[in-house]
């Protein structure tokens, strides 16, 4: 899924100054999940924002409102209603980035608010930890390193080996993290393939990546 | 003979060879990298010129490279990986080809959180294994790592790093063999302070039949004091320091352990030039290019080098 967390409230205080009537909306989907953007986010986040703007005097009225999700324009048409009834003059999105970047498309008279920075694609690895797995590369290679992605998961991305400063299993760039490579070995031991590590890799075709402008994925079953 | 540098000769006819490391200042004075030069300049056969160092600016290792070559010395121009996409990779290196530098050098880099721009982006658009193999094919065929024909560079002589002391241990020569087969004519280790284990790792490539593929330069580094060796072996990953080193360099007064840094060193030196399978050492002063001339003095090995 998607991994976001909240922006530090001193953040989201400078960028709600100058309005005083505002939607912050949520998300059911990814951010949810990790605790950063569902309903009960959405809650807290809006009484540390009034209480905050109490404090300095100049009060605001937000409203709270969670759709099931940003990232289907047909879940944004639902805030059509709101935003011609009450007057609402910015919209705070908890949702990835997707959410704000259409609900900008879509009401042009509104100012839109990230209250999240959207991380990575990630899983979760404990409690209220969690890592990124994939850099969504287009072209996913990991059955050539024993199912564990290097280019995400190697601080450098090696496609080769680990680099001079891998030790103790961990990893020189982040510390608290494994040496992906460690646990490539590993892998690749344990299933025979040792011989597949051997072989010279070309050089990654990174066009399916953020060198190629936009991507899309089009299925044309599925279109209308 | 590939490419004909003074290297490649020296290494070719089995003579001890004898590089050190250049790391460039940010400098646009030439006058200041010919004041470093001098303690180069007839003591080493080659001058590795490090490309940004710890991920720290410095002056372009293909302009120093050129500038040693108009002082009479021989440069090797690193070339990581980090900073620079193929496209501008493969332009250097022909850049390099038309200034006449000969050897090359590939690795990948320390990552930019250690230098001295930790918020810059970078780029490991590919791997020291391919920036190896670009190197051959740029210079071998005329080929470059789109396919697209190009003239002929170089040709190069291709150097490549190595980690005797790495972990997972058995995947290091799994490593070297990668490299050698990317195209690597010689090999610069990272720093051997345990004898022992790099000589198990050279006889460990000598089984692998590697040795006889490739050149093994044995990396030394001469420690200032006691408290730099310490801190070397808890924070620069990969490199670990013996406990005899240690009890030597601290059973002498602080004022003479940079003095005895220098005898091990040099002590290390000569018992790597006995080592069957190690054809040369490369000094990494850390930036104190003044020791490098004393320093082979005091090993003994400056006559086995051929001079100018
Ligand atoms: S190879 Fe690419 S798609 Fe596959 S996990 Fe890694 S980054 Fe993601
Ligand atoms: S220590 Fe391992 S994971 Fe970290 S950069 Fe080096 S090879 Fe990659």
């Amino acid at each position: 899924m998607i991994i976001a967390e909240r922006k530090p409230i001193k953040e989201l205080l400078e960028m709600l100054v100058g309005h005083d009537h505002v939607l912050l909306v949520g998300c059911k989907g990814c951010v949810t999940v990790c605790n950063a953007g569902g309903v009960r986010e959405v809650g807290v986040l809006a009484s540390a924002l009034r209480i905050a703007r109490r404090r300095q005097g100049r009060p605001i009225g937000i409203d709270e409102m969670t759709l099931d999700r940003q990232c289907e324009p047909e879940f944004i048409s639902w805030l059509e209603e709101p935003l011609r009834e009450k007057g609402y003059t910015a919209v705070m999105s908890a949702a990835c980035s997707v959410g704000p970047q259409y609900i900008a498309e879509r009401f042009d008279r509104v100012a839109v608010m990230p209250a999240l920075n959207t991380k990575f694609i990630g899983g979760t690895l404990e409690h209220g930890v969690w890592a990124e797995f994939c850099r969504a590369c287009g072209n996913c290679g990991i059955h050539n390193f024993g199912g564990l992605c290097p280019i995400t998961r190697c601080s450098k991305g090696l496609l080769h080996g680990p680099c001079a400063g891998s030790s103790g299993s961990k990893c020189e760039v982040r510390p608290e993290v494994d040496c992906i490579w460690h646990l490539i070995y590993q892998r690749m031991k344990n299933l025979g393939q040792i011989e597949k590590l051997k072989a010279l890799k070309p050089a990654k075709d990174w066009s399916g990546y953020w060198s190629g402008g936009v991507r899309r994925v089009v299925r044309e079953d599925l279109t209308l | 003979m590939k490419a004909g540098s003074n290297l490649e000769r020296l290494l070719r006819s089995g003579q001890f060879t004898i590089t050190a490391e250049f790391v460039p200042p940010a400098t646009g004075d030439r006058g200041l990298i010919e004041r470093q030069a001098r303690y180069f300049k007839g003591h080493v056969d080659a001058v590795n010129v490090a490309d940004n160092m710890g991920a720290v600016v410095g002056t372009a290792s293909w302009a120093v490279s050129r500038a040693l070559l108009d002082l009479g010395l021989e440069p090797i121009m690193s070339l990581v990986t980090r900073d620079r996409n193929r496209i501008a990779l493969q332009s250097d290196l022909l850049g390099a080809s038309l200034l006449g530098i000969r050897n090359v050098f590939c690795t990948t880099g320390e990552h930019q959180k250690f230098g001295d721009h930790p918020e810059a982006l970078n780029v490991y658009d590919i791997d020291s294994v391919q920036l190896v193999n670009a190197v051959r094919g740029l210079s071998g065929s005329g080929k470059l790592l789109g396919g697209a024909v190009c003239d002929k560079a170089g040709p190069f002589f291709v150097g490549a790093a190595a980690n005797p002391f790495g972990d997972p241990a058995d995947f290091m020569i799994l490593r070297l063999g990668q490299k050698v087969r990317a195209g690597a004519d010689f090999i610069q280790s990272q720093p051997v302070f345990d004898p022992e284990k790099f000589g198990h790792w050279v006889r460990l490539a000598r089984e692998e039949g590697l040795i006889e593929k490739c050149f093994i330069l044995a990396t030394v580094m001469p420690l200032r004091s006691a408290r730099e060796a310490r801190a070397i072996h808890e924070k620069r990953r990969g490199v670990e320091i013996s406990q005899d080193i240690m009890t030597r360099l601290e059973g002498v007064p602080e004022p003479e352990q940079a003095r005895e840094g220098l005898r091990i060193c040099a002590e290390q030196m000569q018992a790597l030039k006995e080592m069957k399978g190690v054809q040369g050492v490369h000094i990494m002063s850390a930036g104190r290019e003044e020791v490098i001339p004393e320093l082979i003095k005091e090993s003994g090995l400056e006559t086995a080098r051929a001079r100018d």
